[in-house]
């Protein structure tokens, strides 16, 4: 009987930890994301630091959700048009990107380095679901990984309107992430 | 012994389960759960019309606010319609933090200056934590520096001070409607005569409409209910218009008055004898302190 459980045991604790290895998924609560919008003189730019995200290393499939109402301006009054006028936040409260890192096999989590990721999935922002490709940077460090990158989009792709766009308002915005993942 | 090792067991297959399943699918998962969401932009100003809406002013923005009431329309062309008699205020309000405002101004009428400062003591939410209403305390102070024409009686400097105790309550039912009680309380420090008391209660009803992304309209009205015989229950409809970095609020209103004491319980003119003025406010927001997030941020 005690062989018996050991043997059930040790099957168990190698079947736990390979799947580990194997489908690892890295998590935050804590990640950036940063826009600019600068169309003139006045500086349009905010920054959300709780912005969710999580990564599998075996797919490569990656998300990254945040809330609208988490963007901090410099000035409030700009937020407030930012979710009433622009983003319609209370009916659109979240905006994501839901994909994949195409090349998800060149890049080795267990070992520290810089490695080039190609994203490829669906940005969600205002309700409208767009294709997105672009290039980002995963430095892994002790384990952990941290996605940087930047790309911009043109808002009359997402229904964003309003008459200070292609004016105060850049009609094309730069978008920055930056997220140090748990392990 | 026996039923640990079983426990153990069993314990041990339901992490693998767990770890299996967490890794199916990423997309499928929820993202952002949150307890509670704060109500913002319940008015789109931290003032309806004359009196203080539940708003603030960012933590470490400050709002430069010109406020102008002219006379009455009603005393025709002679006036310009009342253009000749403007009253103003200039004003400078900043956010301490994101839950106190301070506030400082000038008003042409009887020379006044006048502080407040508003605190938020409750905000309004929804979601897991749901408060339907916020609440904000007002506490200002008025002092009138226009000289005294009475000789027979030399005030004190105290005599000069008004003070006004409000509290906000107000709930944004809708993207489109919100609602505001104000009670208000309004003491002098030095009334006319012995007849008259120094403590005066009112409440105010504020509204604000939506109509378009940039146009919202706005009304407040104050009941008196302990009256200063002469004066008038103020009621004031406004609309205001966003441009920018800017807010106009233009409005009709059968007071002239910028502060509380004033508009509250020295409204002199009658909406039923057409003795409505028309009036301004415009506002500019500028940024003295920068959020700490967005700090050596460089593009």
């Amino acid at each position: 009987m005690k062989t018996m459980f050991k043997i059930l045991a040790s099957v168990i604790f190698i079947g736990f930890a390979t799947q580990i290895n194997a489908q690892k998924v890295f998590s935050t609560k804590s990640g950036q994301l940063l826009f600019n919008a600068s169309g003139g003189i006045e500086t349009i730019a905010a920054v959300n630091n709780q912005v969710d995200s999580k990564l599998a290393s075996a797919t490569g499939q990656f998300v990254i959700a945040a809330l609208v109402k988490g963007f901090k301006f410099e000035n409030q009054l700009m937020e407030d048009h930012f979710n009433e006028n622009y983003m319609e936040s209370t009916k659109f409260p979240s905006s994501d990107f839901k994909g994949y890192i195409t090349n998800i096999k060149d890049i080795d989590f267990s070992k520290d380095g810089t490695y080039t990721a190609n994203f490829d999935g669906n940005l969600t922002i205002h309700g409208v679901v767009q294709k997105v490709t672009t290039k980002g940077q995963i430095k892994v460090k002790q384990g952990k990984p941290t996605i940087s990158g930047e790309f911009s989009i043109k808002l009359k792709d997402y229904g964003i309107s309003g008459s200070y766009i292609g004016d105060k308002i850049a009609g094309v915005v730069t978008i920055r992430v930056n997220c140090t993942y748990q392990n | 012994m026996h039923i640990q090792k079983i426990l153990f067991v069993f314990s041990l297959t339901f992490i693998v389960f767990k770890v299996n399943s967490q890794s199916v699918d990423l997309f499928a998962e929820k993202y952002n759960g949150q307890s509670s969401n704060i109500i913002t932009a319940t008015f789109k100003s931290t003032r309806v019309v004359n009196g203080q809406s539940i708003e603030n002013v960012g933590t470490g923005i400050m709002d430069f606010r010109i406020s102008h009431r002219f006379g009455a329309i009603s005393q025709g062309s002679y006036n310009l319609f009342g253009l000749d008699q403007a009253t103003m205020r200039i004003g400078l309000d900043y956010g301490i933090t994101n839950r106190l405002m301070i506030g400082v101004g000038r008003s042409t009428y009887e020379k006044q200056y006048d502080g407040f400062l508003k605190y938020k003591i409750i905000q309004q939410q929804d979601g897991e934590r749901y408060i339907p209403f916020g609440i904000s305390y007002v506490a200002s102070s008025i002092y009138k520096t226009l000289k005294d024409l009475s000789t027979s009686y030399v005030p004190y400097a105290s005599d000069r001070f008004s003070f006004a105790h409000q509290i906000l309550i107000a709930s944004k039912i809708n993207d489109f409607v919100s609602v505001q009680l104000t009670p208000t309380l309004v003491h002098y420090n030095l009334v006319e005569n012995n007849t008259i008391p120094n403590d005066f209660k009112s409440i105010g009803i504020s509204s604000r409409i939506r109509l378009s992304k940039r146009v919202n309209v706005t009304s407040e009205y104050f009941h008196r209910i302990d009256k200063l015989a002469g004066y008038y229950n103020p009621l004031s409809l406004g609309i205001d218009i966003e441009t920018g970095g800017h807010v106009f609020q233009l409005h009709v209103s059968n007071s002239n008055g910028m502060t509380e004491r004033t508009f509250i319980n020295e409204t002199t003119g009658s909406w039923a004898k057409g003795d409505l003025c028309f009036g301004f406010n415009i506002t500019r927001a500028f940024t003295i302190k920068k959020p700490k997030e967005l700090r050596g941020i460089k593009w």
